[in-house]
């Protein structure tokens, strides 16, 4: 592994357009410092989010993911999220039995405005998942 | 038997010359079936100056009490003196949101302290844990020339995040605690304005200047006595009066009583074992006593007395206005 | 397949902290990348002539630009490549601005970062379909939701335009606060005098439908064909046959109902018209305070009524209104001074809000024009007045500042020079916010002409003395306390957003910020617009401001629905879901879970059920694609092939 990748882990999040990019947007434009092991994939609604996508990734290689989407209530297709949070959830308690920790995966809800909010989330979730270390030993 | 049971921290001015403040404490809390069961060695707990050198040394020193707390088993500590009051919840607020500085603390302490005490003031225990029909019940005396103004201070209430205890602005805990035990009280609008605090050695004219607008002010309010739940507040307002007529020209002789010997005189207990004669400036005028029931029977018969007039002043109301 | 890549410099903003000629070189090796570069300022207009001419020489088919979020500027080089020939769907773009360089300063992570998130790029717009729009007809009315200067002013110029408008007011009158006030600044204009003709051209004008006294109960569809239920609720008086004579009011008995058009400044008869320039001119009951209601005894108004108007068996009555267009237009509430105990406010007559005070002064007032003391009614000679009272307070959850309290303060301690010769106005400031025309000016009049004294500094407490209010506070200019004895004491109220503003932002499907305010498309360039298309902001409910600014965003919001319904036809956005209907096998999982209700049961001919989406009606979230147990129902543009390669190019290098 080159000598940048050692330093980072991979963490892939899937945010939804109209809240959670614009507040990742939001934080970039006040130039809010995070780490640099997140890899944005842009999807319409948080209910877009397939578990099997999250799965996915976590078997592939990825060492953590990361879902947010609009504050429940708020979301822009009025009950996208809805369906996400019910689905995210039950993903979370199911992934020990695929023998994944659950730390690996974390869902949360940040708004276009909360660009502290999401410097937060992702500074959190990468030190979490740093404490946990790569998914897949060398 | 006593109903409830708190541990006790009385502090070192409650021992002195506050000692009114402790004894009618203790006295109104037998009466309300309260059982005060004081820590074996308590020490110091820091007050202002140990805040002013080190926060470290001073959590040390009030945590120092908390774990003897812990150890009689109790998670509730109540104590009268503001002072030591935010001492406690000052350690308590900071060793429990900082692993860091709570190490710090407890590395100075021969045993450590786990966070697991909660400070009330006597007044909120009163207020929130007795209950306002608890302190009414037991009443058995009016004072009727009595007219209260409650002074609060400066730390009772705040800063809010660490007080969590009443309004920061306009505190009423005092207020209807003593209006439950039968007295009244005036609305005073300087209930929590400054009065020099600790000043009253290096800064003696600022203590002069800021006690006497509290005195002026209740005054102003109506009030012939102040009610306080601080020892420094007392000092200030009573030792110093007469330093305050020297310096600001005035001729105030309102006397500042513990709102716990007034709660005292109102359940019918002696002024002597109140401390009623610790004070500077005298309450005897304004304390004369009535038995409830005489009370009752004099309102009764005033309002007998005003009946038909009030009548006829009612209708006409009804007429014009509502 | 041959894909292009872009990777913009962005000025230093993206190649100050990323290696870009390293991400172009990274790019070039990336399996279907035909064309890698580098350059200064891709959305430029020789930026985007590079991508055109690289399409036609390198014969390139689909288009990767790593620069700023394609929240910005996906719609800009959709279009660029459109120019070229190309399906805008061709197009991906990779956010290394706001995800990468402005918020990292370590180049070399920076630089991996980025052509990771240009490999996914290239991976997904590989997987992307070309998709095209369908037409679909709008309708040419546009709802206007708020009587308030924005509102009638948004409402004016849709119907001047041509367009049929349908405004609907919660209040029994238009007119918001702006009838409220007594003069404006800072050309001390009789607010009412240039209001009145605005509202009676709302009232008047063929193709403005009012309804006021009336609130949005539900809202249904898409841009172009809303369908709007709005709940009429009953004034207890046949509006067809009240004159607004207001004898009902004369002979009211109730005489201390609250007064909400006067905010509480002085109590007002159950039955009322709110102001004399009401328009409509119409009296309404209020239920709470009306004997009638309360008692079940009285009916005076009944009787006395000339045209036999009272009808107290009036309910809520249901219409749909049909627009394409909604212009939010709903203004702002005022923050509750019980909040702030220190001014003791709500506790002392004498400490009243700047409303209230600008009730005082109208002439057509409840004290008509009279500045009394609320507590004595005697006329104050010394008036206090506390600019952010509330503002600015990160403690109180309002840190920001309200626009137009320094400005109304100004006016009101001119005002008050001019109602009482005699008297003296002192005025707590922070700082003097004047920006706008004449507006400097004016408040530096206030202190010359009129003698107001500014102090700055803040007001610490206020509490009664005898019959007067002490105003504590400090003067850091000089550097003391200051303590003044206030006949009447005036407070600067915060702004905050309006009442119901979060139920009604639900009903819109727009966004709201932390404080209620509704959130604009972009806060400089697209102030009027918000992220649901068909909806328009316009005045205070967007943010605090003035009436100028309020007026400007009104007509703004109305050149908005004006230039949408410049074409019959709108273009329907082609992301949406779409059913494979070999693959479908009827389930109608999907059904159950849209959102919209955009998907229906349909039957082929072979006799086999499966899922059908109504495409006007999809909004493309994706909620059928992730329920679909076989994958038959897939959304456009974000299909799971395509969210799989974004995957795989992370996850697999």
């Amino acid at each position: 592994m080159s000598e940048v990748a050692a330093k980072e882990l991979r963490i892939v999040g899937f945010l939804c357009n109209w809240c959670s990019y614009g507040g990742a947007d939001t934080a970039g434009v006040g130039r809010f410092k995070q780490p640099t092991d997140l890899r944005i994939i842009r999807v319409p609604c948080s209910g877009r989010v397939d578990p099997m996508f999250v799965v996915r990734a976590l078997i592939t290689g990825a060492d953590g993911v990361l879902v947010s989407g609009c504050h429940p209530r708020d979301c822009h297709y009025t009950d996208g999220n809805f369906y996400a949070r019910r689905r995210l959830e039950m993903l979370k308690r199911l992934l020990p039995f695929l023998g994944i920790d659950d730390k690996r995966f974390h869902y949360t809800w940040v708004s276009a405005s909360e660009g502290a909010k999401w410097q937060q989330v992702v500074t959190d979730f990468t030190k979490q998942v740093h404490a946990l270390g790569p998914m897949h030993q060398k | 038997m006593a109903e409830k049971e708190y541990a006790y921290f009385s502090g070192c001015s409650l021992e002195g010359t506050a000692k009114e403040y402790d004894e009618s404490l203790r006295a109104i809390m037998k009466a309300l079936g309260v059982n005060l069961v004081e820590p074996d060695d308590w020490s110091c707990c820091g007050s202002t100056p140990a805040h002013t050198v080190d926060h470290v040394f001073a959590a040390a020193l009030a945590a120092r009490n908390l774990t003897l707390v812990e150890k009689m088993n109790k998670d509730v500590l109540t104590t009268p003196c503001p002072s030591c009051l935010m001492a406690f919840k000052k350690a308590q607020f900071n060793m429990s949101r900082d692993e860091a500085f709570k190490d710090e603390v407890n590395g100075l302490l021969d045993e450590a302290y786990n966070c697991g005490v909660e400070s009330k003031s006597s007044l909120q225990v009163i207020y929130e844990d007795i209950g306002l029909d608890a302190i009414a019940a037991r009443v058995t005396h009016i004072m009727p020339d009595l007219k209260v103004a409650p002074y609060y201070g400066c730390i009772l209430s705040r800063p809010p995040e660490i007080a969590q205890f009443d309004d920061p602005e306009n505190p009423v805990s005092m207020d209807k605690v003593l209006s439950a035990a039968g007295i009244q009280v005036q609305d005073f609008a300087f209930k929590m304005e400054c009065c020099g605090a600790a000043f009253g050695v290096p800064k003696r004219e600022m203590v002069n200047r800021l006690s006497g607008k509290v005195l002026e002010m209740a005054i102003d309010a109506g009030a012939n006595c102040i009610a306080v739940a601080c020892p420094l507040c007392q000092q200030n307002l009573d030792l110093r009066q007469e330093q305050v007529n020297k310096t600001t020209g005035s001729n105030y002789n309102i006397p500042v009583i513990y709102f716990t010997q007034l709660i005292g005189l109102a359940y019918g207990l002696s002024p002597k074992e109140l401390g009623m004669d610790k004070v500077i400036v005298s309450a005897d005028s304004i304390t004369r006593r009535i038995t409830r029931e005489e009370y009752e029977k004099i309102k009764a018969d005033e309002a007998a007395a005003k009946k038909p007039q009030k009548a006829k002043k009612d209708a006409a109301a009804e007429e014009t206005n509502n | 397949m041959r894909v292009g890549v872009f990777i913009c410099h962005c000025g230093s903003n993206i190649a100050g902290t990323v290696d870009v000629a390293k991400v172009a070189e990274e790019a070039r090796k990336m399996p279907g990348v035909a064309y890698a570069t580098a350059y200064m300022y891709t959305c430029s207009e020789p930026g985007q002539k590079e991508i055109t001419d690289a399409i036609e020489r390198d014969k390139l088919d689909r288009i990767v630009v790593a620069a700023c979020s394609p929240r910005m500027h996906e719609n800009t080089f959709r279009r660029t490549i459109m120019k070229a020939g190309l399906n805008r769907y061709f197009f991906e773009q990779a956010n290394i601005r706001e995800h990468v360089s402005w918020i990292g300063l370590d180049k070399e992570l920076n630089t991996q970062k980025a052509i990771e998130e240009v490999r996914m790029a290239v991976a997904k717009v590989m997987k992307n379909k070309p998709l095209f729009s369908s037409s679909f007809k709008i309708n040419k009315r546009v709802l206007v939701i708020g009587g308030g200067v924005a509102g009638m002013q948004a409402a004016l110029d849709c119907a001047d335009g041509g367009l049929e408008v349908v405004m609907v007011e919660k209040s029994p009158s238009i007119g918001g606060m702006m009838a409220r006030l007594d003069k404006t600044f800072p050309t001390v204009d009789c607010s009412i005098c240039i209001l009145g003709p605005k509202m009676v051209d709302v009232a008047q004008h063929d193709l403005i439908k009012l309804h006021a006294y009336s609130e949005i109960a539900e809202i249904k569809g898409y841009v172009g064909n809303y369908q709007i239920k709005i709940k009429k609720k009953p004034p207890y008086v046949d509006w067809t046959k009240c004159t607004g004579c207001g004898l009902c009011m004369e002979k009211c008995p109730t005489k201390n109902a609250y007064d909400h058009f006067n905010f509480g400044a002085a109590p007002t008869r159950a039955i009322n018209i709110p102001f004399p320039q009401a328009i409509p001119k119409k009296a309404t009951i209020d239920p709470n305070h009306c004997r009638q209601f309360v008692k079940g005894k009285c009916g005076v108004c009944a009787k006395v009524c000339p045209t036999g108007a009272i009808n107290y068996e009036m309910q809520d009555e249901f219409i749909t209104e049909e627009v394409g267009a909604i212009i939010t237009a709903t203004g702002y509430g005022l923050m509750d001074i019980e909040r702030l105990t220190e001014y003791g406010g709500g506790r002392y007559p004498d400490v009243i809000t700047g409303i209230q005070y600008e009730r005082f002064l109208n002439a057509s007032g409840p004290t008509s024009g009279h500045i009394i003391r609320p507590s004595d009614h005697e006329e104050p000679k010394t008036i206090v007045f506390v600019a952010c009272a509330g503002s600015r307070d990160k403690s109180l959850g309002v840190p920001y500042c309200s626009n137009f309290c320094c400005m109304y303060i100004a006016k009101q301690a001119i005002l008050t020079k001019d109602h009482i010769p005699d008297s003296q106005s002192y005025v707590f400031y922070m700082d003097v916010r004047s920006p706008g025309k004449g507006y400097d000016e004016f408040t530096r009049r206030a202190q010359e002409e009129y003698g107001a004294k500014y102090i700055r500094g803040r007001v610490s407490r206020i509490y009664p003395k005898g019959k007067k209010m002490v105003v504590k506070g400090a003067d850091t200019l000089l550097g003391t306390q200051v303590e003044i004895e206030a006949d009447l004491v005036v407070l600067g109220t915060a702004v905050v957003s309006a009442p119901g503003a979060a139920q009604m932002a639900e009903k819109l499907h727009i966004s709201y910020d932390t404080f209620g305010f509704y959130v604009e498309s972009h806060p400089k360039l697209r102030p009027v617009e918000t992220n649901t298309s068909g909806v328009f902001l316009a005045g205070a409910c967007q943010g605090p401001k003035d009436i100028p600014a309020s007026v400007g965003q009104g007509s703004a919001a109305a050149a908005k629905v004006l230039s949408l319904f410049s074409k019959d036809m709108l273009e329907s956005d082609p992301a949406i879901a779409q059913v494979n209907q070999n693959t479908c096998v009827g389930c109608l999982k999907c059904l159950k879970t849209c959102p919209f209700q955009a998907i229906v049961e349909d039957i082929l001919r072979s006799g086999k059920k499966v899922a059908k989406v109504i495409e006007t009606v999809c909004a493309g979230c994706g909620v059928c694609t992730s329920t679909c147990p076989c994958g038959a129902i897939q959304l456009q543009h974000f299909t799971d092939n395509q969210l799989l390669a974004e995957v795989n190019a992370i996850c697999q290098k």
